[in-house]
């Protein structure tokens, strides 16, 4: 009996939900038919090479009205699927919704001209980077339980080594130090954190405003009247032979610089990291359940100041990207919260560095948008255009969140018993 | 008579004495010195060294004109504190006081200008918008908090660099940029809606204004509100455990909205005093990064109303001082940012104080 009540009322939040979901996506689809497909007239091209490639394939083109009509029906469709039959799992059409709404949205800024998707991928690739970066770097120290707010100041303090000892000693010595400065950044957090007990949030927000006063103060003393410190030579891309010739995937990922090469090779030795071997199990133990972990004879300490610190070295690797993997100089604050959308992935890929990717190629894919949609000349205004990554990141969190479980022991210090 | 006694055992408590005064002096005058240090590190000589000290402290209290200008540099720092504090206290780690305080600052320009009206009126709806609009900003940040559990570190940066380019976008448009300017800056506000100076007899020149007084009825308000009101006592309740809370029967999630939304009332006043009694009009760079060192602030101050009156004077000194240190030493104002980071650091860990002087806490 009391069985039977519990389901029904379970079935009945379930409908209710599935309800909620598929009006408002019936009231999107609706809405991006108003906004998109109304008035909408010629053809979108979207060019998918180029023709000195030696493989090239024939331009995309699609006719706006009827192609933002028939996705604004799709979107609709799924809406009403949704109510009529309540599945259990929604995200799968939520998911296609908003390809569908973003395909439509494209559409619509290309009608009656010409785009490049190969090149907006491309720039969905590189700008990922240093957001999938920040968030290996949050992998890396939340699977510790340790709360890394400082990741944004480890960026820029990454991006201001790299362009002045790039500048000085050539690129790579450049890059390693910028790793070794982020990786001392992510010592001072662990020992603030660790050692001396200080609330996560407010150390990582003391390392951020640290670190873009010093990078400030530096850029404002030292480089502003040595112009010749802030030049750094950049890498530029590396064409990996024959798989850089296979047509649109060739070129967004086999025609990048090493920071793109790099970022997929740490995303995948630390999940063989974290999930296959001794050590990333029992960092993940310190996570969850430190007190049991020191009872295995695991240190919690050491294994929080290892992790952090790796974590450190990450994002100062990423933030190295600003400088040396992109324009060569600093400017003050050029990470632009890029550290804080890595958070964002980092949560939306629920702590696996596979999802994070995902994430922040999603990330990425807003954060070129605007800069490719500024070639279009929209109606839509610059600003608002550049808001994009930012909604996406709210959108993420507050949707997101409320299902995805971080470390059992997250945010709290350990004290050692003796 | 109550509140001296209440006062003398207050203050007879070692620990507390260490806690309120000796820590955050210490922090204080350790993180100038290592900014001091940063400074000849970073190739200047100690003759340029001593001279910003110097500066630092005449262009704080050095004189008349130098204590209103550290007073003026307290007001807003006031206004955005309290409002952190206030959510420190319900457990709300609010980083957006700095797009709280642009949101404020486009109403209370938007106002200050479109319509006359009669002068305490106008100054009145001024900043009534500014904070309304503020609070509104915040609310967003609890509402997704309180309903989707998304954390309000994150959303409150991310609405902070969305309202840097609403800003942008806010100064472009045609009604309100100033005419025959191509640079994005605001008309400027009508006489009637300043803020007007309160030392005016003594100097038309000492810029502290009226701003400062309302300052002082907020701090007075908000301890008011969190030490002697049932919603003070339910966002302390909410801050300290948030279960025992529910199982108290306290509505978890209307509290965290509503401290929410105070903070971005606060963080709305400030900028509209700014506006309303410095600039007169809006830039991009109108907030000046108030609403980050309002954390510090409310850090310093332990989120305690009155402790938050304090270290925003001092950290006004700082901004007042470290000006007169950027036109005498031509040291640039990062200095005092890198100093501020170093105070939060070291408030942050007492344990670091404690080892590092363990002589003064014998």
């Amino acid at each position: 009996m009391m069985n039977n009540l519990n389901k029904d009322k379970f079935d009945n939040i379930k409908t209710k939900k599935s309800l909620i979901i598929g009006l408002s996506l019936i009231f999107f689809g609706f809405v991006i038919y108003l906004f998109f497909g109304l008035g909408v007239e010629g053809q979108a091209t979207f060019r998918l090479s180029r023709p000195t490639d030696p493989f090239a394939l024939p331009n995309l083109i699609l006719p706006a009205h009827s192609f933002i009509g028939l996705s604004a029906l799709l979107i609709a469709f799924f809406g009403g699927r949704i109510i009529i039959k309540a599945p259990k799992n929604f995200t799968i059409f939520m998911a296609l919704s908003f390809f569908l709404a973003i395909a439509a949205f494209l559409v619509w800024a290309t009608a009656g001209k010409s785009f490049s998707l190969t090149g907006m991928l491309q720039a969905t690739v590189v700008r990922a980077v240093p957001i999938a970066l920040a968030a290996m770097a949050g992998i890396m120290c939340e699977r510790v339980a340790v709360i890394n707010i400082g990741i944004e100041g480890m960026l820029l303090a990454g991006a201001f080594a790299g362009a002045l000892f790039g500048s000085i000693f050539g690129n790579l010595i450049g890059l390693i130090l910028a790793i070794l400065v982020g990786g001392g950044f992510g010592f001072i957090l662990a020992a603030l954190v660790v050692t001396f007990r200080v609330d996560q949030i407010i150390a990582g927000v003391a390392i951020n405003i640290f670190v873009l006063g010093i990078t400030s103060f530096l850029t404002n003393h030292l480089l502003k009247s040595n112009p010749e410190l802030n030049d750094a030579p950049i890498f530029k891309s590396i064409h990996i032979p024959f798989l850089s010739e296979i047509p649109v995937l060739g070129s967004v990922f086999f025609k990048q610089n090493i920071f793109v090469y790099f970022c997929i090779f740490i995303v995948l030795i630390s999940t063989y990291y974290l999930f296959k071997t001794a050590y990333g199990l029992r960092a993940r133990a310190v996570g969850e359940h430190p007190k049991a972990a020191e009872t295995l004879g695991i240190s919690v300490i050491k294994t929080r100041f290892n992790h952090v610190i790796m974590g450190g070295m990450i994002a100062g690797f990423g933030g190295a990207w600003f400088t040396l993997g992109s324009v060569g100089r600093f400017d003050e604050g050029m990470t632009g919260g890029r550290g804080f959308i890595g958070l964002a992935a980092m949560i939306f890929g629920r702590w696996h560095p596979v999802g994070a990717l995902f994430a922040a190629l999603l990330f990425g894919f807003a954060d070129s948008l605007q800069q490719k949609l500024a070639i279009l000349r929209t109606p839509i205004p610059s600003e608002f255009l550049a808001m994009a990554p930012y909604l996406v990141t709210i959108i993420v969190v507050a949707g997101i969140v409320g299902n995805a479980k971080p470390p059992q022991a997250i945010g709290k210090a350990y004290v050692k018993e003796n | 008579m109550k509140f001296f006694i209440y006062l003398s055992n207050y203050f007879s408590n070692r620990e507390t004495i260490q806690e309120i005064i000796l820590i955050p002096v210490i922090a204080t005058l350790l993180a100038i010195f290592l900014g001091l240090l940063l400074l000849i590190v970073s190739g200047s000589s100690t003759q340029i060294a001593l001279t910003a000290l110097v500066a630092l402290f005449t262009g704080s209290f050095g004189s008349l004109s130098a204590i209103s200008e550290t007073l003026t540099a307290a007001t807003p720092l006031i206004f955005a504190a309290l409002g952190i504090a206030v959510g420190f206290r319900a457990g709300l780690f609010n980083i957006g006081a700095e797009g709280q305080i642009i949101l404020g600052g486009m109403a209370a320009v938007a106002i200050g200008f479109s319509f006359q009206l009669p002068f305490f009126l106008h100054l009145l709806f001024l900043l009534l918008a500014g904070a309304l609009l503020g609070a509104c900003y915040a609310f967003i940040s609890g509402w997704l908090k309180a309903t989707t559990g998304a954390h309000e570190v994150i959303t409150t940066i991310m609405l902070n660099l969305i309202a840097y380019r609403l800003l942008d976008f806010f100064l472009r448009m045609p009604a309100i940029q100033k005419e025959g300017r191509n640079d994005p800056i605001s008309k400027s506000i009508f006489e009637t809606a300043e803020l007007p100076r309160i030392l005016n007899y003594l100097d038309p020149n000492l810029r502290v204004h009226m701003g400062f007084i309302i300052a002082i009825i907020a701090v007075t308000f908000v301890y008011w509100l969190i030490f002697h009101t049932t919603i003070g006592y339910e966002f302390r309740a909410v801050g300290k455990n948030l279960d025992a809370s529910k199982y108290g029967g306290i509505n978890s999630s209307m509290t965290i909205i509503v401290a929410m939304s105070l903070a971005g009332l606060l963080a709305g006043l400030a900028g509209a005093t700014q506006i309303s009694g410095i600039l007169g009009r809006a830039t991009p760079g109108f907030s000046a990064g108030i609403g980050f060192d309002a954390i510090a602030v409310a850090l310093l101050g332990r989120a305690h109303p009155i402790g938050v009156l304090f270290s925003s004077i001092l950290f006004g000194a700082l901004i007042a001082g470290g000006r007169a240190m950027q036109v005498s030493a031509d040291v640039s104002l990062d200095l005092i940012t890198v100093i501020q980071a170093l105070i939060i650091i070291f408030i942050a860990a007492p344990i670091l104080i404690r080892k590092l002087f363990p002589w003064v806490f014998k």
